[in-house]
């Protein structure tokens, strides 16, 4: 993977707001062809990264480049090749569907035509509504118009900022087909930010998750999720006895936690059924049996924790 | 450019408060008209009450000359007002409807968005000054006809032939629309500063309003501080209704409004070029 171009490359990026740190040295790279999930809870510092990948804000500090050029200094070059969803899609709301495509891609500087803006149009399946104007637009429509828009200059580089927000199941499960489509058939580079760690997983090979502007998770998605590497909660009738039972056994050493009756464990997969059926067979009454991958509980926690700041 | 300019164009004529200007002088100006139709006569006499012992008036006063000096007078405040309708959302629009972040992310410069913003503004004012003097002048003339200008300023009576007049209003006009783009610009660089078009329309009304105020009061310290202002300019439009023409108060006007043009302008993109897109 190393030896692969690389499409974006941070380097040390910093953007603070009076005394807020949104951003705190954050460094990444994504490669040519990646599907990169950028994950973090709200208020991690994702859009503030994302608008400075887009110059639409400046950095205090640090590098950004696009395709191997500096950002700051062929913004314009970069930006030829670059299409975006940043936070929630806005259009000319006065606009048809068809107009707004028709002057982005003007001032982008592409030949738009009828077939260009209607194919972009046929691919989000609004090629019916492109008389009708934007203000007309549900949500989830608008969320497709601005994929749409984003496609319109066919860019190898693809930034979606939550692309998902406020789509109904369906429409979260077309934009996840579009987003394995383009990258797959069409071999377009995407960077996908979202705060929801399993649209991540069914569509990147890469993510980082980051918290308080800081880089927490970098790496595979497929290793960083594991699903071999597992801890079961387990909550029993009764907690005294069975860590009676459990102090005799090898198991004691797997025990991360225990809370009154509930027990948390560190297991492999496939050593659950043994543990469930030690405890079984040595009378310790189970409510619950529930396994959560470590990491998905290390984003969750982070997550609660910038709730409840 | 011109694409671009064009864009910006069909962007500012899509919208409904566009119009409102023109819909407003569509409104105002008629009724002048009529109301000059059906009180015209006492209206002149009015004018002339204190001089009609000393003089004899021929010929016909009651023209579109007089009507559209009177109209180009008392709309002096209104028009700014008019014009900051579309040049405070020019910029201050596209924050509130979120729309910056699909332009600052197309391969566009931000010096020339702020160029091409300002040109269709600039189109805009000289639009909407031009639809004033159509119908002051073109409607009024099928209306009323020519006859010779009387200007009554204070103790002085000003009369210039039928001949001599229509030059005058075109270079009127041209310096209306320069004074007016001062407006503009003024309403621009507020635009550039919030995300909402409301903010600049009343900071531009409010320093409009607040100068004149200053400028009418007779001490000395705002008398002195009066040359400087913008607003004190805009009405300069008038030294074309002198004779002989004051070449140098024109010219001095017209680089004062120019100064003021160029530094609303600089100011718009030193902002914009530094402006963190949060919206």
């Amino acid at each position: 993977m190393n030896e692969q171009i690389k499409v974006i490359e941070i380097k040390n990026l910093s953007k603070r707001f009076n005394n807020l740190t949104a951003v705190d040295e954050l460094n990444l790279n994504v490669y040519q062809g990646d599907v990169f999930g950028f994950l973090g809870p709200n208020g991690a510092g994702k859009s503030t990264t994302i608008r400075m990948l887009l110059t639409l804000i400046k950095p205090d500090s640090g590098s950004i480049k696009i395709f191997g050029k500096d950002l700051q200094k062929e913004r314009l070059e970069i930006l030829k090749n670059v299409g975006s969803i940043v936070e929630k899609p806005d259009f000319y709301g006065y606009l048809s569907a068809y107009k707004n495509l028709e002057i982005l891609g003007r001032i982008s500087g592409i030949e738009v035509n009828k077939n260009l803006i209607m194919k972009n149009l046929e691919i989000v399946g609004l090629a019916s509504r492109y008389k009708s104007k934007v203000k007309t637009f549900s949500h989830g429509m608008k969320q497709r118009l601005g994929i749409a828009q984003a496609l319109l200059h066919n860019p190898e580089l693809i930034i979606l900022d939550e692309p998902t927000t406020g789509l109904d199941p369906m429409g979260m499960k077309e934009i996840r087909e579009l987003i394995i489509h383009l990258s797959k058939e069409q071999k377009k580079t995407i960077f996908l930010s979202s705060h929801l760690l399993n649209e991540v997983e069914m569509v990147a090979n890469r993510m980082i998750i980051i918290n308080k502007g800081k880089t927490k998770v970098e790496g595979e998605v497929k290793e960083l999720l594991n699903k071999n590497r597992l801890f079961v909660t387990i909550e029993v009738e009764d907690g005294d006895s069975a860590i009676e039972i459990l102090k005799n056994s090898r198991w004691i050493e797997n025990i991360r936690n225990q809370i009154n009756n509930t027990f948390e464990f560190n297991v492999d997969s496939k050593e659950i059924p043994l543990l469930n059926k030690f405890l079984v067979e040595n009378g310790v009454m189970i409510n619950s049996i529930i396994p959560k991958r470590s990491l998905e509980e290390y984003f969750l926690t982070i997550t609660n924790e910038a709730a409840n700041a | 450019m011109l694409d671009l300019i064009s864009i910006e164009l069909y962007k500012i004529f899509k919208k409904w408060r566009t119009y409102i200007g023109f819909i407003a002088l569509g409104v105002l100006v008629p009724l002048i008209h009529i109301a000059m139709v059906l009180e015209g006569k006492n209206t002149i006499n009015f004018m002339t009450r204190n001089i009609q012992e000393s003089f004899v008036f021929v010929g016909n006063l009651l023209n579109t000359y007089l009507i559209s000096y009177i109209i180009l007078t008392s709309l002096a405040i209104h028009i700014p007002f008019l014009i900051t309708l579309v040049a405070g959302d020019l910029l201050a629009g596209e924050a509130t409807s979120g729309t910056y972040r699909l332009l600052i992310t197309r391969p566009i410069s931000r010096t020339k968005l702020i160029i091409v913003k300002f040109i269709a503004g600039w189109i805009y004012t000289n639009l909407l000054v031009l639809w004033l003097a159509f119908l002051s002048l073109v409607v009024g003339y099928f209306i009323f006809g020519t006859g010779e200008l009387l200007i009554i300023d204070g103790q002085m009576i000003v009369i210039f032939e039928r001949t001599d007049v229509l030059w005058r209003f075109l270079l009127a006009y041209g310096f209306a629309t320069l004074g007016m783009t001062a407006v503009a610009s003024l309403a621009f660089l507020f635009s550039s500063l919030v995300e909402n078009s409301i903010g600049p329309i009343i900071s531009t009304m409010a320093i409009i309003i607040v100068f004149v105020i200053l400028s009418a009061i007779q001490v000395e310290f705002f008398q002195n501080i009066k040359p400087y202002f913008f607003t004190t300019h805009i009405m300069s439009w008038r030294l074309f209704f002198e004779d002989p023409l004051d070449l140098k108060e024109i010219f001095k006007s017209a680089a004062n409004l120019l100064a003021h043009i160029v530094v609303f302008f600089g100011l718009t993109l030193f902002i914009f070029k530094k402006k963190d897109i949060l919206s």
